[in-house]
């Protein structure tokens, strides 16, 4: 039995099971790590010891984002091999506007699959969200911003009433949304009326969603130096302030490498925009959105919530909670995002008519999230996941339509693609459980 | 050794409660001194998690009175319990298996600056309270699905200390682990008691119970029946205790003359 007073001693820290920080001697690191536990894992400092975890990680099953990316350069290969007008940056300019409406939609689904529930409302709602900004805007004449505005709160609030019977009420999730895919569908037509379609005007706020620039090459490489800027400070200053509290941090060579990818996709993407018709202003909300839902997903005690709630309810509920409002406020996010989504989607063509939400946009919106890697079963994924989804599921539809393949031909495609993700997903589980990183 | 305070931390006198038709607790009298580990074993259905469960504010008592550092108290929530630095540490340890130990650690009660969660802070905190317990995990950077169970456990039990808790109850905390996971987790109640905490242990393991309980209270169909010092008590005795094997006509006559000479 050890006698020493209930104070971290000095000692105890230098022996303890962690890798000791190395404050006086980083050039003597790998020397210095002596832990007691051979088990424990330590991580190198430098380069080398990155690229060590890296490979743990992979045997470990901890792909991350690399299936899916892995997997979109090879249908940009084959597309582009098979069609000279795919890789052009018309074509890809073209698939990132058409994108943002379904994944909009997408970043909501990830929200309802962090807590291993599923929404399948989202493409009703959608729908909803255009016909209302129509009905109000065109047929009401109401002022743009404020039809637009009530559009998106439509939404939020068919959200909150799917929320609250699933968390107040306790029915399933499933149910409760697939009433409201019934209802909403029936609410969208409704509001349309007899003549079952609203056209939108080109100058109407929401169709200059998806048609203006920026024209100016300045904005998209400006808006390029300041992500990766941002994101480069942001990392530098992260890793100092553990340094100076003396827990693990990234070393400096990984956050210029991290900076540099960055930079190299970011400008490639800039110069593809500036090609054609300059950056879109979907695609700048679009990655606001990301990047905003990220920060508040992984940095914010709401986000930790959510994730708490996917892993274990009654934990959730053990460590105060509140998880009935923690539930509303998803399945409200989940019907805002839809609502924005189907903005988006009425943008694109010009009109909010009776097809709108219908057919695989729904599907096409929870392939998207799952594709990009957030986990059917709750408590993993990242909002960035539908990006990356959306981009797969986006291409493949306008490289079949570029190769003139009729839409069956597409769902198959689609959905064999869902199904590679899935399996993936599957595969990548067991190899984590027999890693226990699952 | 133990530095055993004159006011217990916590003392039951004439717990009961009923379920319905059921009584479950019939007067029971439970001292726990700080720096001492107080083992509560009994047979299954014995009363041993209804008692805990009184304690935590999960059931509130029907008779009786609980006091806390002599004064008595009411407990009618487990927000009262923690309040008042009671904290229990349950058999399914309540983590989230797809966070961290950082973010298991301080579920519920994140450290934040301006809104946004301080990780840096957490994660300092957070290996200066296992280094504290001598408590051994790969790295407080990994989701809590990596660890085994024996390793839980102790994240489990270092994650009640975070409330800096003057009680902490462990409800069967050996109960699905192996040799050298056992051996952790009971080395972590020793050194609880070192930090001056009051422990209440429930277990069925004989061999624990005599490896760190200062005392055996032992509870059987509801009622007390019996606090043993483990120092002077064989198994044997206790196990008489928890089967009720002392209730035979010898040990009846000792307890009327006990009584008589009071």
């Amino acid at each position: 039995m050890t006698t020493e007073n209930t104070s971290p001693s000095l000692d105890k820290a230098a022996r303890g099971g962690q890798a000791p920080a190395p404050v006086d001697a980083p050039a003597a690191a790998d020397g210095a790590v002596t832990a007691i536990d051979p088990r424990l894992l330590v991580r190198e400092q430098g380069f080398g010891g990155y690229l060590t975890e890296f490979k743990r990680k992979i045997r470990a099953g901890d792909l991350g984002a690399i299936p899916v990316v892995v997997g979109l350069i090879i249908i940009w290969a084959i597309f582009g091999s098979l069609n000279s007008n795919f890789l052009t940056a018309e074509n890809l300019s073209n698939i990132s506007v058409a994108m943002v409406g379904t994944g909009m939609i997408a970043v909501g689904i990830v929200f309802v699959l962090l807590l291993g529930e599923i929404d399948l409302s989202v493409g009703s709602v959608s729908g909803v969200a255009g016909a209302t900004f129509a009905v109000l805007s065109v047929t009401h004449g109401m002022a743009d911003w404020l039809a637009f505005v009530l559009a998106i709160l439509t939404g939020t609030a068919a959200g909150a009433v799917h929320g609250f019977f699933f968390a107040r009420i306790g029915v399933p999730a499933f149910a409760v949304t697939l009433a409201g895919l019934l209802f909403w569908s029936g609410f969208m037509l409704q509001l349309l009326g007899d003549s079952g379609t609203v056209n939108l005007s080109a100058d109407s706020l929401v169709a200059k969603l998806t048609t203006y620039y920026f024209t100016d090459v300045a904005a998209a490489y400006g808006l390029a130096v300041v992500a990766v800027a941002v994101f480069f400070l942001t990392s530098f200053f992260e890793s100092r302030r553990r340094e100076a509290a003396g827990v693990p941090s990234r070393p400096l060579s990984e956050t210029i490498l991290r900076s540099a990818l960055l930079a190299v996709v970011a400008f490639v993407v800039a110069a593809l925009f500036n090609q054609y018709k300059g950056l879109p202003l979907a695609v700048v909300i679009f990655l606001a959105v990301l990047v905003i839902t990220d920060f508040v997903l992984r940095r914010t005690s709401y986000g930790r919530q959510v994730f708490a709630l996917g892993g274990s309810v009654e934990a959730s509920r053990r460590a105060g909670i509140n998880v009935a409002l923690v539930r509303i406020s998803i399945f409200s996010l989940a019907g805002t995002f839809a609502a924005v989504g189907g903005l988006f989607i009425a943008s694109k063509i010009a009109a909010a008519n009776q097809g709108a939400g219908s057919g695989d946009l729904l599907m096409n919106a929870i392939a998207a999230a799952v594709i990009g890697g957030t986990s059917l079963f709750g408590g993993r994924g990242r909002t960035w996941n539908a990006l990356l989804g959306v981009l797969v599921i986006v291409s493949i539809q306008y490289g079949l339509a570029l190769q003139g393949i009729a839409s069956p031909i597409q769902n198959m495609i689609t959905g064999a693609v869902l199904l590679a993700t899935v399996v993936i997903d599957a595969v990548t589980r067991k190899t984590q459980k027999a890693a226990g990183r699952a | 050794m133990v530095h055993v305070t004159a006011t217990p931390v916590l003392a039951l006198r004439g717990v009961s409660k009923r379920f319905g038709a059921v009584q479950a607790l019939t007067e029971v009298e439970l001292e726990v001194h700080s720096g001492e580990v107080v083992a509560l074993v009994g047979d299954n259905g014995a009363g041993k998690s209804t008692l805990v469960k009184t304690i935590a504010g999960v059931h509130p008592i029907d008779d009786g009175v609980i006091e806390w550092e002599g004064r008595p108290v009411l407990i009618g929530r487990p927000q009262d319990a923690q309040n008042l630095g009671i904290a229990t540490v349950y058999q399914d340890l309540a983590l989230c298996d797809n966070i961290d130990v950082v973010g298991n650690l301080y579920l519920g009660r994140e450290l934040r600056s301006w809104g946004v969660l301080n990780e840096v802070e957490m994660e300092r905190r957070s290996r200066e309270l296992l280094t504290t317990l001598s408590i051994r995990i790969p790295s407080v950077r990994i989701p809590i699905a990596s660890l085994s169970g024996g390793q839980r456990q102790t994240v489990a039990i270092a994650r009640s200390m975070l409330g800096e808790p003057k009680l902490v109850i462990l409800d069967e905390p050996t109960a699905a682990l192996g040799v050298e996971q056992t051996a952790q987790v009971l080395d972590l109640v020793e050194r609880l008691r070192e930090r001056g905490l009051a422990v209440l242990l429930i277990s069925h393991n004989m061999a624990d119970v005599k490896a760190v309980a200062d005392k055996v209270a032992v509870l059987r169909l509801g009622t007390n029946n019996g606090v043993f010092d483990v120092a002077s008590t064989s198994q044997e005795e206790i196990i008489a205790a928890i089967t009720g094997a002392t209730d035979n006509a010898v040990t009846r006559r000792a307890s009327r003359t006990v009584e008589v000479q009071k």
